[in-house]
Order: C-alpha cells, then structure tokens, then sequence
C-alpha cells in the first residue's frame, strides 16, 4: 500500500483535540470548529538494499564520471559529512553518513588513495564529541582515522586551516576549509533532511569561515529569503549558488553524495505522535495518557534525557551521487515527494506546537532563542509561494520555552540573552550594535575551538533566522512558557491554547481563520 | 536680667560637641549677644578642635535659626565670639598648653557639660571622665588663678536608687546608703583596667580568643586571625571594664556606672574646690527640644530613643517598668536655660555650692503607663513599615517585672547561639546562608532588646521623686522677659503635647527607617553597589575560582584527572572512596586551606605531565564549564570590556586552569607543581606532587594581590575582588571593592557587617549534572591506580 500523501483537515464537531508537541513532552488541545489542521504525508517507503543503492550512486553518478574514475593513487583525498544537526532526531545505527563513508572509503581503498582526511563540517557549530562522531561514522571508521589525526572535526578559527578562494560577482568572500580546498577530490556526504540542506550550502557553509558566512548570514538575507526552504526563492540559495561557482572555479573538485529520508520519526511505543489523532488506537490512547501521566511527574532533567535519547526510525528513501547542482535537483524532487503538502489560502493565526529538538540542541537544551529559532526560523519558513500565516496575522506556538541554557553548548547564548536581547529585540540593531563583538570575542573563539561550544556569534544567526516571520507576523503568543523568558524573547505569553486565542483576538478580530501546522513529521507546505 | 548679667562675660564651655554642649552654645550665641565663648574641645582622631567645632557644632541643624537670623555674618560672629582651645577632661591639667590656659584664665564662667553620658562606658573611662573631670576643670581654674564660677552639670540619678523624695543636697547628705571615698575608686578602677588588661593576657583567654575567631573567619590566614583574636581580647576588656562598672555602680546602690561616677564625681568637686565658687546643676533624662531653637530639635540617639524605634519595630515585645511610677524627662532647652541662669546668677553666698535639679517629676510627673499608651497610640496611627512595605503593628506592653523580661530574652538569645553554632558547623553557602543571616539578624535583635532592658530598665522602675524647689524659687525671680526667653519651669510641659507632636516626630526623622508605605522606587541597594563596582574607574578585578565562577573545587579537578582513564567499575570505587574522605578534607581545609592544598596536590605525585596535561582539556569542558556560573564568566568579561584589569588568584593547579582560563584573564596566579627530575626519561616527566611555591590562598593572596597591583602599577583602593570564602577575607579586605559569591556563612555574616555586595550566583539550569565528579569512558590507564612505576611500565608496554 503506497503511503497517504498529506492531507488538510477542517475541524468539525467530531473532530478529537489536536496533538500538539511542547518540548519535552505533548499536549492534546482542542481547536474551535472550522480551522484547519495540516498534516504530513506518510514516510515513504525506505530504500530496500540501501548499501547496494549507495554503491550504485557512486558508480553510476549524475553529471560526473563514476567515482572510482576520480580516485588515483598518491591523491589527496578529503570527505566531508554533515555534523550533528543532522538528522532529527538522530537515526539510529547504522547512520546513513557510516554507510556512504564506507562504501567510498572502499572504493578509494581499491584504488590505492591513502591520503584521506575526513572532516565534520560543522562550520560554526559546536564540535562533535568522540560518542557523537563514533554514532555519524561507525566506530570503524572512527577507530581507524582519529587515533591519527585524519577525522577531525572542522574549525572555522584556525587561520591554518583556512583558504581563502575569491569573491564572487557581489563582492563575497569564500573562505573554506584549506584541506578540502586543495584536496584533488572533496567527497561531501549530505543528509538532506529538509529542503534546505544541501547543494552548494553543504560546503559553501558547512566548511565556511565567519568571514564567509556573514554574507548570507545575515538579517537581509533572511528577510529576502521567502522562504529559504524555497531554493528558488531563497537569497539564502543565491548566495550559496554564487560561492559554489567560485570554489567550483577556483579548481575545488566535489563530489556530490545527498542522501534523502522518509519522515518516520518517532519509535515505538511512541508512534502515535505522528499518525492522526481520529486513527489512534486503543493502544495509542493508552500510550498518550499513560505517558502523559508519567511524564508530569518526572523531573525536568529526566525528561530531558528521555526525549534526547530518542533515536529515529527514518531511513534512506533515495542517494544522489555527482555533480552538486544536478543531484540536488534530484534529492529536491525526493524530499518535495516526501514533504509537500497542499494547503489552499493564508490563515488570521498559525499554529504549531515545537518539539524537543532543533538542529542545535542535540543531547542538550532547547534555550529560549532556539525557542524562537524553531519557531519563527524553521517552522514558520516550511513554506513554498506564501506563509501559512497572512501577513500580520499571529503565530501561536506552543513550547515551555524554559529559562534554561546548556553551559558548555551555548556560553555566547547566555550572554546574548542577558545582554543583547535586554536591550533591543529588532534583528537589525542587533546586528548593527552587536553581531562583531560576539563574533571576534576571544573567550567564544577558545571555547568553540577547544570545547564543545557553538560560535560566539551563533545566536545572532539564530535570530535572524526568524527575522523574516518577524518582519511578517503581527504577533507570537507562545503557550506554556517561562513568561518571563517569552517576555524576553519580546513575545507574549499565554497559559492556555485558549487564552492565547482570546489574545491574538486583539490583533486579528473575532472571527479568525485558523491553521495548524502538525509538524513533526517534517512536511513542506505549498500555500496558494 | 540674664543677658545683660552676662554682657562682656567669657564662658568657658566643656563638652560643646555633645547634645547639651551644642544647644548650650546655640542659646548663648542667639540669645546672649554680649557674651564670648571659649570652646574646650578634645582633638578628634583625625581633626583639629577646631575642625571639629566647625563640623560637629557649628554645622548642626540647632544653628539653623541662627544662620538664618544673621545670613552672612554668622561666620564671622562665630569666629569673633568663639576662642576653641584643646583640652581633655580625661587627663590631668586638661591636657592644656599655655595659650589655652591664658583662655582658660581669662574667663569669668566656665561650663562643665563634658561627660561620658554612655550608661555603658567602661569602669575607668566613666571614672577619668565623670568623676575627676569636674574637680580637674576646678584644679585648672585654680591653677591659672582664676576664680570664675564653675556651673557643673552633673545628673539627678546621682541619687540613686532610692524610694521617695530626692532633694536639692550634697550626694552624701543623706542618712542611708554607703559613702564611699572617691579616691579610693578612682584607685580601684585603674587598678581593674590594669588587671583586667593582664587578665585579658593569660594563656586561657588568648586560646578562647584565637578559638573564636577561627570560628568567625575559619581558615583566614594567620594575620587577620591575629588581628581578630586581638580585637575579641580588646572587646572582652572593654566589655569586662563595663561589667565592672555596672556591678560597682549597683553595689553601692546606683542603677549604672554613669549615675555612680557622676556621684563621687560631685563629691570629689566638693571636696577639692577650694575657694572656687561652685554651682551644680542636675537635670534628669534629657530629651529633644520643646521650643529652642526649634521644637522637637535633638542631636544623637541616646537613652529613649533607640528603645522608641525598637518598640516602633516591632522588636521590643516586652520592657520592664512600674506603670505608676514616674518617668521624668525633661526638655533639653529648659535644662540650658536652667544652666545659662545659673552662669548668670553667680554662686551663691553660702559656703555650700547651690544645687539645682532641672526635672520635672515632681512639679509636673509623667507616668510611665502614660508615656507608653501615647507612644502606643502614636506608632497605631503613624507606624513604620517593613522592608515589604507593610505597617508595623506595636506590641503593648504588659509591665512586667525587669527579672522576668531579662530572663526571657536571655534564653532566647540562648537558644538562638545555640542554633547559629549548629547552623555554622554545616557547610552551606549562597542562598543557604541565608538561613544563617536570618538567624542572625534576630539574635542581633534579640541581645539588642536584652541589653536595653539591663541598661535602660533601671530608669523606667525609679521610684525617685526629684524636688525642683530650688529650681523654682530661682524660676520666680526671673523678671517677665527672661521668663519668656529663658523658659525652664517644668510646670509648662504639656506632655501630650510634647511627646505626640514634637518628641515622637523627632525621633521618627532622625531615625533612618521608612515611614511610607510600599515598595522602594530607584535601583536597590545592590543594584547600587554593583555600579559602583562596574565603575569605569575601577582598573583591577581579582576572581576566585572554585565556588566564585566554578561550582567545584579541587577534589572534583583531581578525582575527574585521576579517574579519567580508570575502567568503569574502579571509577565509581575511586570516586566513593573520594567522597568517604569528605568530611576529613573538609576538616583540614577549615584549619589552613594552604596547608590541605599541600597534602592534596601530593596525591598527583608520579603522574604523568603530558597525560595530564591532555586531559586537562577536556576538563575545561566536563568541569569547569559544565559547573560554572554564567553569571560569573559574564563578570570578568564585563570587567575586561570597561578595560579593568582581570587577574584569577586561585589555588587550582596551572594544569587545569591555565591553558584552559587563559582568554578570559589578563593574568593568572595559581598553584604551580614540578616535574620530577629523576623519572624524567621513563615515559616523558610526571609530577612530583610538590608545589613550587607557597599556594596562593590566605594572606598569600592578598599578598599575591599586592604584589601585582605593585607590578602592574595599579591601586588596590580602585580594585574589585570576588570571592567566596572566608578563608579568602585577606584578599577582600586588601581591595576597595570586595565582593562575596555565594558566600558560605562565615563570610556571608562578614560581608553583611560591612555592607559589601553579595552576588547569588548558579549554574545554569540546562547544563548536565553529572553526579560523580569522575571523567568520561576512556582506554587508556590512570595514574590513580596504580604505584607510578607500574603505570608507567603498563604504558610504555601499550605505547609499543
């Protein structure tokens, strides 16, 4: 039985309540009559012999010779792979990063390469720790590079490391990892959970400098990316495209490996979160209340562990292999089968409700400014043509969005919580006043290079990421949090679904038009 | 008239710097233009007599009616009719040099107000001060060959504790009661202090000394707990000097030591005048101004008023007192109009120096239950409120007698002591010691209300009537204007009146407490100090670490370092190992922190340098970061951007510390361990376990400190250091800006005496909580486990 695609549902009478994640843990609440609620396709099937499809995209390639063709003895060869951001949650083993490394790692050992290094590409994101670098690539391969120095994880501050490679056409400076610059072939194996990830942004950002990246990273391009899921409406994507020509042109040979997964998110017993509430069974409901129960009685940090130790079911739907703008193409069309959802018009107010994890609090906290990364950043921008939400409309979102930061993880985070957004919260003054301080800061510089911390100026992307649902929405009313850390954030907070609603009625009438955005499973909406 | 008897008359004033002194030489000033004064002042600490009349007197308030009558001229009448000259009742010949004593020759009146009015000062001081203070102004005069009239203001309660009428005679002209000679207690008192001071010496008392200001400090290092030790004997004389004072003072049948003194003190003038004309004045409680110069005016907290605020907060639930009996103040204008008629009357013709009591007990009494109601009444109506901004509710007072209300409080006290001992030997700290605070502050309360109560009992239980005949025999030769400007008759008090309109306000302004409901506006009080601290004048920052910016400390460093490459099953046996030495560690931290730093750092001893040093990193990020105060890291960097200087003064090993802390201090001082030379060539170096220098903890940091504000050119007055322990107090005492992180309560008590900033710093709510201090699964071998030799042989065997 093919799986169900998406599917937009309108409240009625009958309809149950509505599931809606809140960090570590989920709530059921009930939507008024006539909003819509929409959901995600099924998980596609997943790929049924999944080394053998790997090895077939390796030496069957697209747009490039097969690869054992690029692979001579005495080279310099360099793989990169997408670090800990990726996937949500993590999958479990074997990764799918363990497979491809392993099949290419075959291939050059055939060939004779023994110059390999291979490479988190973390740009400015925390460093893998050895448990988290031994889950991504298995701990043969790890056993076999890390004890000599050959897995390493990227470090965007060391001016050694770095090559610089030109400018492109609007005066942006591409800065990437020296090794894989002037490695004879750079292997980048991607993960392409949303439609964002990969293409050119794999290496243009993933092995990007700061120097580098504040060109895309930035509130301007933010706001003039609608949405940044939307690769052709994406300035995001431009920017990134024109950096790839300029290290294409500088003589950087890439090798293109993107790898695509079904939305299958949550384990057993716990796969009721993603099947529509009207089709839980007697056994779900049970799971629901009964997990529910228990979890209103564990502790915070328990509960934290809990969530943070789910491993996902989702598996390879597809593998791309070659020449980076035309595999993406192809990864694009598996995750817009995957993901795409028809939605018709924009609604007053947007609901969703945000789970445990974002891309940046993987075995850690979700802060207040992932909060409204998850939230305004990447939530709010699932979208193709136009939001979910009109423009000036409310965004409702659920989370309880706790005072609470991981202190090795988000040192800068702290910081910019305490003394950025107690000041201002427009991402353009932020920006302007503070961005080069936090990023320049010599204490964030050590901490990223030595410890396990993201960047000193990784919040700041964080907050630009939802610059463009700032500039758009009305409002944010977020349900169930810390009301003094959503005051923080500059929106309001709510203690029920309910009284959230009664407050945006302040903004967007009486009678609003209302849709839920029941995510996750990851889905792309296309509103026209 | 009185104004015109003292035109072109020199007064000599002792005293002036007091409550009576000042309004005495107000009144003369204002209201007997003709007359000069000469001012006997005692020079302060740091400033000349003359200072000290331009601050202490002159820039009273009292002089506010003055200044405004005479705008521009009032400094310069001042400098024309005032002569100061140094002088000190307490030594003999007043301590004069010969320009003083030419001033002294010069005058034709002299006004002895100097007193020690505490009714707590010690045995010997009230002795030199009250009872020779007198008879040595006399002996001065006579031996500058003056013969002016000495008005000596002495006190009603020189009567004692008697029953009945206190008439206007000589101490002794009583059939009942002891008549002790003078010079035999002056004797016996400096021979107390002289005792009391050897005593104070002997082996016992300088151990309970040093006991307890270990107890105080803890590990503190040895000077400060020398200079503390020093202070508690200084307090223990000064406080067994009170008690002598107090019991002589009762044995002999008078409620204090000042009553006492004062007594032999009118006795001994008597005896030793000689020819010199004598007047002495009494007046009984003296209290803030009914009329001059201005009504309700007052200088000090002295006897009723600390009692009144007390009670007005709530503090006094009980206060012994006859409510019948007579309460018997007086207003303190009428007692200078009382002593300026005296000056201008002159001595009496009779070979017996008139006595004058200025009281108003028997011509106008108060009650005791009286003065209560109405001070009830009035704090119902106006009361102070709380720091939440709430009305203060006042107890009403049963009467009960003083025995019983001591003994209550003294068992509360007791038991409070009892409960700070058990509190204190725990080892909390932050907002625990809150705990402690808290119980402070009520046995700080409660011995306050205790000692009021054994000082200030006495005189609500007086059941001593003074007679004023006298007084008022004078008070009806005064012609109508003198009358009306030298008001003293006792009669004209309205006590209802005086007590609700003018003396309870009075009190209530003087006091620093909040009469107005709600919360405080403004930035708070540590919101204040914290400016100043993160002033851009400020140019050092000294940080602790463990417990000021880390909660952890070098146990967890080493037994992290040590079990780092233990195998699962002995790192849990290790850490709990570890933790069963707790209390045993804790122990000789709280004798010398350098000297279990010493014992500590043995235990690195063979290990090896390089693979310490490696996982040393890491510790930078299970450890120090994982158990550090946002808010603290926050601090330094703060300090680093308004361009101070940050320096870490920590016991921490350079190992762990320094490459790991470097970006965020200028400069770091730590403890610094060898390699041993010997096993240098087997398997690269290793620790010896010997630190190279003395540990920076104690006074070695504040020495430390100094030494690097000396390098580096910077005052210590304009620096800031954080720390959270006593035993860091040299370091924070050395600094113009201490601060207490998470203060343990020793410090917490030190900190909140002294007004410093207290910051409550914590970890951050997200971070992991690891709950053994042990490192994370690794392969390779510890130095912990086992003898170094072995390990060392172990790891060259893996190496190959």
């Amino acid at each position: 039985m093919s799986p169900r695609p998406g599917f937009v549902l309108e409240v009625d009478r009958s309809t149950p309540p509505t599931l809606f994640m809140h960090g570590n843990g989920y709530r059921l609440e009930h939507l008024p009559v006539g909003s819509r609620i929409v959901y995600p396709p099924e998980p596609l099937p997943v790929v049924r012999d999944i080394d053998g499809a790997i090895r077939d995209a390796l030496l069957h390639p697209v747009d490039s010779d097969p690869l054992p063709a690029l692979l001579f003895p005495g080279m310099r060869l360099t793989i990169a792979f997408d670090d800990i951001s990726l996937p949500l949650p993590p999958m479990r083993r074997p990764d799918v990063r363990q497979r491809v490394i392993e099949a290419v790692l075959d291939l050059a050992a055939e060939a004779g390469v023994d110059d390999v290094h291979l490479i988190a590409a973390l740009a400015l994101h925390r460093r893998m720790t050895e448990a988290e670098l031994r889950h991504a690539v298995g701990d043969r391969v790890y056993d076999a590079f890390a004890p000599r120095g050959l897995l390493y994880n990227f470090d965007a501050e060391d001016p050694d490391a770095l090559a610089s490679l030109g400018e492109t056409s609007q005066g942006e400076e591409v800065e990437i990892s020296k090794r894989a610059a002037e490695s004879d072939l750079l292997v980048y194996v991607n993960i392409n959970l949303v439609a964002m990830d990969g293409g050119h942004k794999s290496t243009a950002t993933g092995l990007a400098s700061y120097r580098s990246l504040r060109h895309h990273h930035n509130v301007r391009t933010m706001q003039h990316s609608r949405s940044f899921m939307d690769q052709h409406r994406s300035e995001l994507h431009s920017s990134n495209w024109r950096m790839g020509e300029v290290i294409r042109n500088a003589g950087v040979k890439i090798f293109q490996i993107e790898t695509t997964l079904n939305n299958d998110t949550f384990p057993k017993p716990f796969d009721f979160l993603q099947k529509r509430e009207w089709e839980w069974s007697l056994r779900d409901r049970s799971s629901y209340l009964a997990s529910t129960k228990a979890l209103a009685r564990t502790p915070d940090r328990v509960r934290r562990s809990i969530f943070q130790s789910v491993l996902a079911p989702h598996n390879m739907t597809g593998v791309n292999a070659g020449d980076v703008e035309a595999v993406h193409e192809l990864t694009t069309a598996k995750v817009m089968e995957q993901q795409l959802v028809h939605v018709e018009g924009q609604a007053d107010i947007l609901t969703l409700g945000l789970p445990h994890i974002c891309p940046y609090n993987v075995h850690s906290v979700m802060n207040p400014i992932l909060v409204m990364c998850t939230g305004l950043g990447y939530f709010f921008n699932l979208y193709r043509r136009r939001p979910l939400v009109r423009e000036g409309g409310v965004l409702i979102v659920s989370h309880p969005t706790p005072w609470a930061f991981h202190p090795v993880h988000h040192p800068s985070y702290i910081d910019f919580f305490e003394e950025v957004l107690t000041e201002t919260t427009d991402p353009l003054e932020i920006e302007k006043t503070y961005e080069q301080s936090f990023a320049e800061d010599e204490w964030y510089r050590h901490l990223y290079r030595t410890s396990y911390a993201y960047h000193g100026v990784h919040p700041f992307y964080m907050w630009y990421w939802g610059a463009h649902a700032l500039q758009h929405l009305g409002g944010v009313i977020i349900v169930g949090g810390d009301a003094k850390a959503v005051r923080r954030l500059g929106f309001k907070p709510a203690t029920t679904m309910g009284d959230a609603l009664e407050m945006a009625s302040d903004v967007v009438g009486r009678d609003p038009s209302l849709t839920h955005f029941h995510c996750p499973p990851l889905m792309l909406a296309e509103v026209t | 008239m009185i104004a015109d008897a003292l035109h072109g008359r020199r007064l000599l004033v002792t005293g002036a710097t007091g409550f009576l002194g000042t309004a005495l030489v107000e009144r003369l000033l204002r209201s007997v233009p003709g007359c000069e004064l000469v001012l006997l002042v005692r020079a302060g600490r740091r400033s000349t007599p003359q200072r000290r009349v331009q601050r202490e007197v002159l820039r009273n308030d009292a002089f506010d009616r003055l200044r405004a009558d005479l705008g521009d001229r009032f400094d310069e009448e001042a400098a024309r009719r005032i002569t100061v000259i140094a002088g000190d009742v307490g030594m003999d010949g007043l301590g004069l040099d010969d320009a003083g004593r030419a001033a002294l020759a010069s005058c034709d009146v002299a006004i002895h107000a100097a007193a020690a009015v505490a009714f707590d000062s010690p045995l010997d001081r009230a002795v030199e001060v009250n009872l020779l203070g007198p008879t040595r102004v006399a002996e001065a005069l006579r031996s500058a060959g003056s013969t002016a009239h000495l008005v000596s203001v002495s006190t009603c309660y020189v009567a004692g504790n008697r029953r009945g009428r206190a008439g206007e005679v000589a101490v002794f002209d009583t059939p009942f009661g002891p008549k002790p000679s003078w010079r035999d207690e002056v004797a016996a008192a400096r021979r107390a202090r002289a005792d009391t001071e050897a005593e104070s010496r002997t082996p016992p008392l300088l151990a309970r000394f040093a006991k307890e200001a270990r107890a105080e400090l803890g590990a503190a290092g040895i000077p400060l707990l020398a200079s503390r030790a020093e202070r508690f004997r200084e307090t223990w004389v000064a406080h067994t000097m009170v008690e002598a004072g107090r019991a002589r003072a009762r044995a002999l049948g008078w409620p204090d030591a000042y009553a006492y003194t004062k007594a032999l003190g009118e006795q001994a003038l008597c005896e030793t005048r000689g020819d010199l004309p004598v007047t002495l004045v009494r007046p009984s409680i003296i209290e803030s101004a009914l009329a001059e110069p201005r009504p309700g005016w007052i200088r000090g907290f002295r006897m009723a008023e600390p009692v009144i605020i007390t009670y007005a907060r709530g503090l006094l639930k009980e206060f012994p007192g006859i409510p019948e009996g007579v309460v018997d103040v007086i207003p303190v204008d009428l007692v200078v109009a009382a002593v300026i008629d005296a000056a201008a009357r002159g001595p009496k013709p009779t070979p017996a120096p008139a006595i004058v009591q200025v009281a108003s007990g028997s011509a106008n009494p108060l009650r005791y239950r009286h003065l209560v109601d109405m001070v009830h009444d009035w704090f119902s109506q106006h009361p102070l409120y709380d720091a939440k901004g709430q009305p203060i509710v006042v107890p009403r007072w049963s009467f009960p007698g003083r025995g019983r209300v001591q003994h209550q409080l003294q068992r509360a006290v007791r038991a409070i002591d009892l409960a700070e001992k058990a509190l204190g030997a725990l080892p909390l700290r932050g907002s625990q010691a809150r705990w402690a605070a808290d119980l402070e502050e009520r046995r700080a309360e409660a011995s306050r209300a205790l000692d009021y109560v054994e000082l200030y009992g006495a005189y609500a239980e007086t059941e001593a009537v003074f007679a004023v005949d006298e007084l008022l025999a004078r008070w009806s030769t005064l012609d109508a204007t003198d009358q009306a400007s030298f008001g003293y008759d006792p009669g004209v008090v309205d006590w209802d009146h005086y007590v609700t309109q003018v003396h309870l306000p009075s009190v209530v302004e003087h006091a620093r407490v909040r009469v107005t409901p709600g919360s405080r506006t403004g930035p708070s009080r540590s919101q204040r100090l914290r400016d100043r601290v993160l002033a851009p004048e400020r140019h050092l920052a000294a940080f602790d670490l463990e417990n000021t910016l880390v909660a952890s400390n070098v146990v967890d460093s080493y037994s992290w370092l040590a079990t780092r490459r233990l195998p699962p099953d002995e790192r849990l046996r290790f850490a709990l190992r570890t933790l069963a030495e707790a209390p045993a560690l804790l122990a000789l931290d709280r004798q010398d922190r350098g000297d279990f730093l010493r014992h500590f750092y043995r235990r690195f001893e063979g290990a090896p340098v390089a693979q310490l040093e490696e996982d040393a990193t890491q510790l930078l990020s299970h450890l120090l970061l994982t158990k550090s105060f946002p808010a603290g890291i926050r601090r330094v960097r703060q300090h680093r951007r308004l361009g101070h200087r940050t320096v870490l003064i920590t016991g921490a090993l350079d190992v762990v510390v320094e490459r790991n802390l470097a970006p965020l201090f200028d400069d770091i001082v730590c403890a610094r361990m060898s390699p041993q030379a010997s096993r240098g060539d087997r398997g690269g170096p290793r620790w010896n376990g010997e630190l190279t220098g003395a540990p920076p903890t104690g006074e070695a940091r504040a020495q430390a400190m100094a030494d690097y504000a000396e390098a580096e050119g910077l005052r210590l007055e304009e620096a800031v250091a954080y720390a959270d322990s006593a035993s860091d107090l040299p370091m924070l005492e050395a600094v113009g800006f201490p601060v207490a992180v998470n203060p343990e309560i020793r410090l917490a008590a030190v900190a909140r005496k002294r007004g410093w900033l207290v910051e409550q710093w914590s970890k951050s709510p997200g971070g992991p909580r690891p709950l053994l201090p042990i490192g994370p699964v690794t392969q390779r071998t510890s130095f912990a486990r086992r003898p170094a030799a072995t390990a060392a042989v172990a790891e060259r065997g893996r190496d190959r």
